[in-house]
């Protein structure tokens, strides 16, 4: 069954009883919470994501709730719940749905080591997998959006999950993170794209999510083998370049922007270097996305 | 279903076979408990020692191997740190004893087996503070709280210096002149720490505490410390040193003895009461009616039974229970920690200073 598929009221139901069993790709969270702002969220942009039975296993047990102080009446927060404690600070209420995407990337960056697992956006065209490693701020997440509002399919916008025996990428697909210009950007570039409330004052700044395309979160289970890497650099103004980057250059972004790079030691770095072995390896430079998508599109279309 | 979780990890610890029958939901629940408790890569080498951790369904099994995989890499970089620190401090001739942790995996005791590390823990003589400082600082070691109050507080009244973290490695390292602070109502003896304590095989100047001092450490440690969620890893990282040490032949009838010198029979008591309770370590007779000098009166007992049993077994408690006791025993730590009127002016500090950072 599909997200989708329950009516809203029983949605609402299930995030504020025992929890609600989302699978995004090889991970099952059960969320619970009784914020309108999750509920909204939830069904808006897991609506295409598959919901496990009760009697099944949920890797993380999460909830986002208001804490029971006489706060909860003038400027409400709200916390991050996991395994019963609270790992966070709490945020204000406005920010619920954003809250828990940042909780989910931490529960799995944090301890889903069956993977090797990178700060980056993946797509995929035709079984090969691009990846668009980078800190915050590079525009791996704007160039991320781009290229799924025009037929690449999406992995993973934040955490690239590597199999550590095949070297592929595991889809971990989710809602893709828009910050401050970029919101507006993917609006004009992609006025069909499905966009939530954008959340202002983040410590991103202002924050929406774009909800995964419908084929992209039907496919959670494919994986694809890495192509191509390019380290994005978003500059206004600049026309689309790429450039050549360095097999030992593209290991170190890779390893630099890998979570758990340290914990995999020999293995990591094998992983690591077959990855790079057979992709090719660019830096990026980009001004617009409709200059940008179509690089990539050339690429995908030599064999 | 009806299994609590408490009983699943108990279970987990003492006898891997029977999670066979697990279902699903049972496992999610084991999992999610042995997370919070940093347990999980325990429970993944006892069922990997007996064969059975590849008969785990696969979704449970990919956490026991991912928390294992971790737990061997921060056991591979608590040797290297360990050598780190070695070196530093090896031109100063000054005895550097390993605590906890660090001393559990250098020496290789099972208690090692499948532990999460965070800091590294040292003992060396206060006299050489001074020069160990010196040296630490000189070879990239640097203070994580420099406010004059935190300096203040560690140097004056704390049994460490304050942490150190290293600048390049990250890593954290404390420094102790003593188990228990200086203002402590326990008053254990370093000197007599110091004097027993012995080589690390295949060490030239690394040394760590005897046996009995070991356990002594860690039974003062998680009764006396106010860092409560990890009561349960301590109580385990007991009861493997204690199953440990039982095989050889003249550990038991010196240990309540031992703990008289060092004014550590309350410590001493509770934990073979709550090894015993929980674990089902394998106390004698006889050395649990020893360690009855250490006997709390009756009314604190049952008040701490009510308390350790509630954050030793979360998962057996409502939340707010539990958290009401956590919040007690967080309390009595720092109770046990300081005198009175010291602690009320500590406290006030750590509050003004909180409103001070939220108001920021």
């Amino acid at each position: 069954m599909m997200v989708g598929d329950l009516p809203y009221k029983e949605l609402a139901r299930r995030l504020a009883g025992a929890g609600l069993r989302l699978r995004t790709g090889p991970v099952v969270s059960r969320i619970r919470s009784r914020l309108p702002a999750v509920v909204h969220g939830v069904a808006l942009h897991y609506a295409n994501h598959t919901i496990e039975d009760e009697d099944g296993f949920a890797d993380f047990r999460v909830g986002v709730v208001v804490p029971p102080s006489l706060r909860r009446w003038v400027k409400p927060q709200v916390l991050f719940e996991f395994d019963g404690a609270l790992p966070f600070l709490p945020l204000p209420a406005p920010q619920a749905f954003a809250m828990l995407e940042w909780g989910l990337n931490w529960c799995v960056s944090n301890h889903c080591h069956q993977y090797l697992i990178v700060h980056s956006a993946a797509v995929e065209k035709s079984g090969r997998a691009l990846l668009l490693p980078g800190p915050p701020g590079s525009g791996k997440s704007t160039l991320c959006a781009g290229l799924i509002s025009r037929g690449w399919r999406l992995l993973s916008d934040e955490l690239a999950l590597l199999d550590l025996a095949s070297g592929s990428v595991v889809p971990l697909t989710r809602p893709v993170s828009l910050k401050n210009a970029s919101i507006d950007a993917i609006r004009r570039f992609a006025p069909e794209a499905l966009l939530g409330p954008p959340v202002h004052d983040t410590v991103k700044g202002s924050v929406a999510h774009m909800k995964p395309p419908t084929e992209s979160a039907h496919r959670a289970n494919e994986t694809a083998r890495p192509r191509w890497i390019a380290l994005p650099r978003f500059e206004r103004g600049a026309a689309a370049r790429l450039e050549r980057l360095s097999k030992a250059q593209a290991f170190m972004q890779l390893a630099d922007n890998a979570f758990n790079y340290d914990v995999h030691g020999r293995r990591g770095f094998e992983l690591l270097a077959d990855v790079v072995t057979r992709s090719d390896c660019f830096a990026f430079r980009y001004g617009s996305l409709e200059d940008a998508v179509p690089v990539f599109d050339a690429i995908a279309r030599q064999p | 279903m009806s299994t609590p979780p408490a009983h699943l990890i108990g279970l987990a610890l003492g006898n891997p076979q029977a999670l066979a029958d697990l279902s699903l939901p049972q496992w999610e629940a084991l999992v999610c408990h042995a997370r919070r408790a940093n347990l999980l890569p325990r429970i993944a080498v006892a069922l990997d020692d007996l064969g059975l951790l590849y008969e785990v369904p696969a979704a449970p099994r990919a956490h026991l191997v991912a928390a294992r995989t971790l737990a061997h890499a921060q056991a591979d970089a608590v040797r290297r740190e360990v050598a780190h620190i070695d070196r530093a401090l090896a031109a100063s001739g000054v005895p550097v004893v390993l605590l906890k942790g660090a001393a559990y995996l250098l020496a290789d005791m099972p208690a090692a087996r499948g532990r999460m590390f965070s800091d590294i823990d040292i003992l060396v003589p206060r006299a050489a503070l001074p020069e160990v400082e010196a040296k630490l600082m000189l070879n990239g070691w640097a203070a994580i709280k420099t406010t004059a109050y935190d300096q203040r507080y560690y140097r004056q009244w704390m049994h460490e210096l304050p942490p150190l973290r290293h600048i390049r490695r990250q890593t954290v390292l404390d420094v102790h002149h003593a188990i228990l602070p200086t203002t402590a109502r326990l008053k254990p003896d370093s000197a007599k720490l110091l004097a027993d304590s012995r080589r690390l095989l295949g060490e030239p100047r690394l040394r760590i505490l005897a046996p009995h001092d070991i356990v002594l450490h860690s039974a003062t440690h998680l009764f006396c410390n106010e860092d409560v969620g990890n009561s349960l890893r301590d109580l385990v990282d007991l009861d493997s040193l204690l199953r440990d040490f039982a095989q050889k032949g003249d550990f038991w009838p010196r240990l309540s003895s031992r703990a008289a010198e060092l004014d550590l029979t309350r410590p001493l008591y509770y934990a073979l009461r709550y090894a015993v309770r929980i674990l089902d370590t394998p106390v004698p007779a006889r050395v649990q009616s020893a360690a009855e000098m250490g006997r709390p009166p009756a009314a604190l007992r049952g008040l701490m039974d009510t308390l350790f049993m509630q954050t030793l077994q979360p998962e057996r408690a409502a939340e707010w229970l539990a958290s009401l006791a956590r919040g007690s025993l967080y309390l009595r730590a720092h109770w046990l920690r300081m005198p009175p009127l010291l602690l009320a002016c500590h406290l006030l500090v750590k509050t003004f200073r909180r409103e001070q950072a939220t108001a920021h």
